[in-house]
This record gives C-alpha cells, sequence and structure tokens, in this order.
C-alpha cells in the first residue's frame, strides 16, 4: 500500500471523510432515524401490517387516553402530597412522624408495584368483609366500603408507590439546601415553618422538580398495569383497549404497536414540558451563568461561592441554552 | 461606658463537638453601644462563642443573656425553642458566606424577616427597609436578586437584612473574610459607620486590625477556647502582655 504523498490528489474515501465532515451531527442522527422507520415499515409490510385495521381501531384504544392521564395526575398529586409529608418527616426527626414514614417507604419501595395494587384491589375487601363479621357494632355495609374500583385502586397504589419514591426525592431536595440558608433564617428569627415555606422549600423545589417530572413519565407508562386488574371497558386506560381489540380480532401487532406509540407520545409530550418548566424555574437561580455576567473583578468571589453550592448539589439540569441566558440579561421579572 | 446596660453577657461558656472540646469557659459581657472584636487562630473557638450568643450553636453549658432573657445551655426542649426564637429577634448576624437567601430579591430579603414577624404594615417595612438599603450604599438595586451582585454588595445587603430586625446587637462572623481584598473595605466601613451614626452594639469576629484599631472599645483575644487577653485596642495592639497575643499581632499586621 502507498501512503498519498502531500502532492497527490485526495482519495475516494479521504475525499468522503472530508464531505461528510461537513454535514452537521444531527443531519446525520436523523438520517439514522429515518432508516430506522425505513427498516421497520419494510418488517411492517412483510409481516401484513394491517394500518386499515389501525385506523379503525385506534379511535377506542386512544379514547384510553383520558383514563391513563388521570390515574397518572392522580397518582402524581398522590405521590406529591404523600412525599412532602414524608420527606418532612424524614427531616424533622420527631421520632414517632420518623418512624412512620420510614415504615413507608421502606414497605412501598421494597415490594413489587403489581403486588400492591393487588393488595388494595383484591386484599382490601377482605379485610373490610373480616372486620365486618367480627365487629357488629361497624355501620352497615362496611363489609363493601373496601371494595374499590379497578382504576381508583390502581391510582392508589400508583400514589402510594411513587410517593415513597418521591419521598427520598424530596428529602435530598430540601437537605441539598445550603445549611447557611437555614442559619440565616434562624439567626433573623423564623420559626420552623417560616424558614421552610421562605426559604428552604422554594429553594428545595427547583432541585426537586426534574426528577418529579421524571417520575410522572414514569408512572404514565405504570399506568398499564392497571389493565391487570380486569378494568371493565367502559373505564379502560389504553393499555387495556388494545388487549381487548387485539385479542377480538387476532391483530395484536397492530393493537399493542398502537398502545406503544401513544404511549411514547405521551412521554415526549411531557419530556417537553418538563423540560420547559426546567428553563423557567432556573432563572434566577444559575449561579454559574450569573457570575459569568459579571465584570472580571467581582467574578471571584461569587464563581467560588457558586462553585461551592453547585458542587453540593449537582443540578439535574441540561446545559443553559444561550437563549435563556439572554432573558436573563433584562434583570428579574 | 461602665454605666450603659448589658446587652449581651456570656456566663461559663463550654461548647463541644463530640469530643472536640472548642470552647472551654467563656466568660463575656458587651454593654450597649460597645464594639467588641474578637480575633485569634482558627479553631480558637471565637466564631463558635459568636454563634452561641444566638443559639445557631446550642451551648453545651453555661448561660447565655441578651436584652434580659437568660437562657442555659444543653438539650433543647420545646419551651426553650420559644425562647431562643424570642432572644434571635434581638440579635441580628452577619455570616462570613452573606447567606442571602437566592430565591428573593435584594429588597425582599431585608423586608422578609420584619414581615413574618409583623413589625409593622408592610408599607412601613417596606419605607425602612429602602431606608436601611439606603444607607448601605445599595438604594439603587433593590430588585437585583443577590446573586447578580458582587461579594462586597450582598454583604452590605445582609448587613441591612440583619439590621431591618432592629436588634439590639450586631453578630458579625467574619465579615470579609469571604471578600476580595478590594471589596473589604466598603463593608468595613458600612460597619464603621452602623459604630458611630448608630451607636450600634457589636460583636465582630475579624483579623481587620485597621478596623478593631479605628472601631473597636475592646478587642479579645481566643486561644484554646479561652479569653486570654481582653483590653482597649491601644493597649492590645500594641502592648499586649502575652507572647500568643503577639505572636498572632505580628502574623496578621
Amino acid at each position: 500500500m502507498d501512503t498519498p504523498g502531500p502532492s497527490q490528489e485526495p482519495g475516494l474515501l479521504e475525499r468522503l471523510e472530508l464531505a461528510s465532515a461537513r454535514v452537521p451531527f444531527r443531519y446525520k442522527v436523523a438520517t439514522v432515524w429515518v432508516a430506522i422507520f425505513i427498516v421497520l415499515g419494510f418488517f411492517g409490510a412483510a409481516a401484513k401490517f394491517d394500518l386499515g385495521w389501525i385506523r379503525d381501531k385506534i379511535g377506542f384504544i386512544a379514547g384510553g387516553l383520558q383514563y391513563t392521564l388521570l390515574i397518572a395526575l392522580g397518582g402524581i398529586v398522590l405521590a406529591v402530597v404523600l412525599a412532602t409529608i414524608g420527606a418532612l418527616a424524614r427531616i424533622g426527626r420527631h421520632p414517632i412522624a420518623y418512624g412512620i414514614a420510614g415504615f413507608y417507604v421502606s414497605f412501598f419501595r421494597g415490594t413489587p408495584l403489581i403486588v400492591q395494587m393487588f393488595l388494595i384491589y383484591l386484599a382490601l375487601p377482605q379485610i373490610g368483609r373480616n372486620l365486618a363479621v367480627e365487629y357488629a357494632w361497624l355501620p352497615d355495609g362496611f363489609n363493601d366500603a373496601l371494595i374499590l374500583d379497578a382504576a381508583v385502586a390502581g391510582t392508589l397504589a400508583l400514589g402510594l408507590n411513587y410517593g415513597a419514591y418521591l419521598t427520598e426525592i424530596f428529602r435530598a431536595g430540601v437537605q441539598s439546601v445550603a445549611g447557611g440558608q437555614g442559619e440565616a433564617a434562624d439567626a433573623l428569627g423564623m420559626t420552623y415553618g417560616q424558614k421552610m415555606r421562605r426559604v428552604v422549600l422554594p429553594q428545595a423545589f427547583r432541585v426537586i422538580i426534574p426528577p418529579t417530572g421524571n417520575e410522572f413519565i414514569a408512572m404514565l407508562k405504570d399506568t398499564a398495569l392497571i389493565s391487570f386488574l380486569g378494568a371493565t371497558v367502559a373505564n379502560a386506560e389504553i393499555f387495556r383497549r388494545s388487549q381487548l381489540v387485539g385479542k377480538a380480532d387476532f391483530k395484536n401487532l397492530e393493537a399493542y404497536l398502537t398502545a406503544a406509540l401513544l404511549y411514547w407520545g405521551l412521554t415526549i409530550l411531557f419530556s417537553y414540558f418538563q423540560s420547559r418548566l426546567e428553563a423557567r424555574i432556573g432563572r434566577g437561580y444559575d449561579r454559574a451563568a450569573f457570575a459569568k455576567q459579571l465584570p472580571p473583578g467581582h467574578g471571584a468571589q461569587t464563581t467560588a461561592a457558586a462553585r461551592a453550592e453547585v458542587g453540593a448539589v449537582p443540578p439535574p439540569r441540561p446545559p443553559a441554552d444561550p437563549s435563556r441566558l439572554d432573558g436573563r440579561t433584562e434583570g428579574p421579572a | 461606658m461602665n454605666e450603659r446596660e448589658v446587652v449581651v453577657r456570656i456566663e461559663g461558656l463550654h461548647k463541644s463537638f463530640g469530643h472536640l472540646h472548642v470552647v472551654r469557659g467563656v466568660d463575656m459581657e458587651v454593654r450597649r453601644g460597645e464594639v467588641v472584636v474578637i480575633f485569634g487562630r482558627s479553631g480558637s473557638g471565637k466564631s463558635t462563642v459568636l454563634r452561641c450568643v444566638n443559639f445557631i450553636e446550642d451551648p453545651s453549658e453555661g448561660t447565655i443573656e441578651v436584652a434580659g432573657i437568660r437562657l442555659q445551655g444543653g438539650h433543647r426542649t420545646r419551651r426553650k425553642r420559644a425562647q431562643i426564637r424570642q432572644l434571635r429577634l434581638h440579635v441580628g448576624m452577619v455570616f462570613q458566606q452573606f447567606n442571602l437567601f437566592p430565591n428573593m430579591t435584594v429588597l425582599e430579603n431585608v423586608m422578609v424577616a420584619p414581615l413574618l414577624a409583623k413589625r409593622g404594615t408592610e408599607d412601613e417595612i417596606r419605607k425602612r427597609a429602602m431606608d436601611l438599603l439606603d444607607r448601605v450604599g445599595l438604594s439603587d438595586k433593590p430588585a437585583e436578586h443577590p446573586i447578580r451582585l458582587s461579594g462586597g454588595q450582598q454583604q452590605r445587603v445582609a448587613i441591612a437584612r440583619a439590621l431591618a430586625m432592629q436588634p439590639d446587637v450586631m453578630l458579625f462572623d467574619e465579615p470579609t473574610s469571604a471578600l476580595d481584598p478590594e471589596l473589604t473595605g466598603e463593608v468595613l466601613s458600612v460597619m464603621k459607620s452602623l459604630a458611630t451614626d448608630l451607636h450600634m452594639t457589636m460583636m465582630v469576629v475579624t483579623h481587620e486590625m485597621g478596623f478593631a484599631r479605628e472601631v473597636a472599645d475592646r478587642m479579645a483575644f481566643f486561644h484554646e477556647g479561652r479569653i486570654l487577653e481582653e483590653g482597649p485596642p491601644s493597649e492590645i495592639v500594641s502592648g499586649a502582655e502575652h507572647p500568643q497575643t503577639r505572636a498572632f499581632l505580628d502574623a496578621v499586621l
């Protein structure tokens, strides 16, 4: 093999390499995605993928979106409430509150979500029935009081389960607020509640939002587990609906792929909202970004403080984009 | 000066962190209008004493009295927690790292504590806060977020924030140690004006001997958790008795 000397024309491979270098990376990635979809489309056609069937049934399957969203929203609201209480209990170190919160987190993180769903859906009614038999003074109808609708039981289980994970996220978020902040609030004579509401929680919020968004997106997908509780058609979420029609027409590929695409669309949509929200919340807090704007003489101090704080809490955020910086130079709203 | 009332009285103060006995028996009185500079090597317990005065650290042993509120060290009971809060309402504190609240504007930082303590209507408190920002030379920055200020400006806001509660005594815990050298002057001159214009009672942990000589009524040298030597700056700076004090002064002057 002769190596090309400096006077030689570049070979074909080298010319291709140079041409490739001029194409932006994201165009190449987009091309790969397009190629993947073409290949998938080819396999789909070969497997007699029935688009017509999907057109007929997508309305029915997508009708489950509202239930999926409702269940996920109910679950995340419950989870956030439980996590707020749980985190404050874990921080406050009151032995009773701490003990209960510790038990809660340990049990619901330590057992499978699907088991928790069955416990709430199928085991609670048994408790109700047995209690009603044992204690006659309980009001009439108590034996049926713990029989929950599948969607309600599922939402409860999701809320309890995710609440346990969020408890730890919230606790870490609160504890990530620099110790000096609490000391300053104390020194100003604030009560514990005032310190939390006005100083600590607003700062913790910023750290807590991104992982909470992740948990919500994860929960969107876990709503599919509710289908195992055998929800009726009337309030069936996406996955149950796709199961029902897919089985009836023996179109499992089309049915489950439709469900998958709907979930995928939802998570992409909410990831987008989440990144927008994070950008908003980051405004006015990003020490590193602010330090860069200060005149050089003033920078050293602030940057050192910034590093200390940023180091304590690695902000789980994408790198600041230039448009956000521009927004900030206009000053606080 | 000696006829004035005692604002801060520290008696038999001890503080241990685990096995580390940091403060080993400190007694001190600060009278109204007095400026006391506390100095000494790092680890000598000087900051810890200051932080015990408003119970940011709980004293292990001893008594703290501020503006007539007298509290023992030791375990923090529910009743004592309320008393500590009352005591803190009489004490302003300025920290080495400023500790301004980044989620609030400069003006909100100064207003938040008086608002929460219901020290007047919002308009009154805002007016007082603006007056204080004017006093520290930052009346043009009320809407700014602390992060956009220089260290010296942040520390001046922190001083205004502490003053907003109209404390009986101000504690300064190495207020200029985290600042670039060219920024310490603006903070020290604000502190000086508090002493000369407002006759504020002040306890200042600092190594700024120029400030001490000019402003302090008294200086206390801390060594191994005790006050080794104490007196007016004229006596301490030029004629310290103890070799440790002299060695330290030689090192910082």
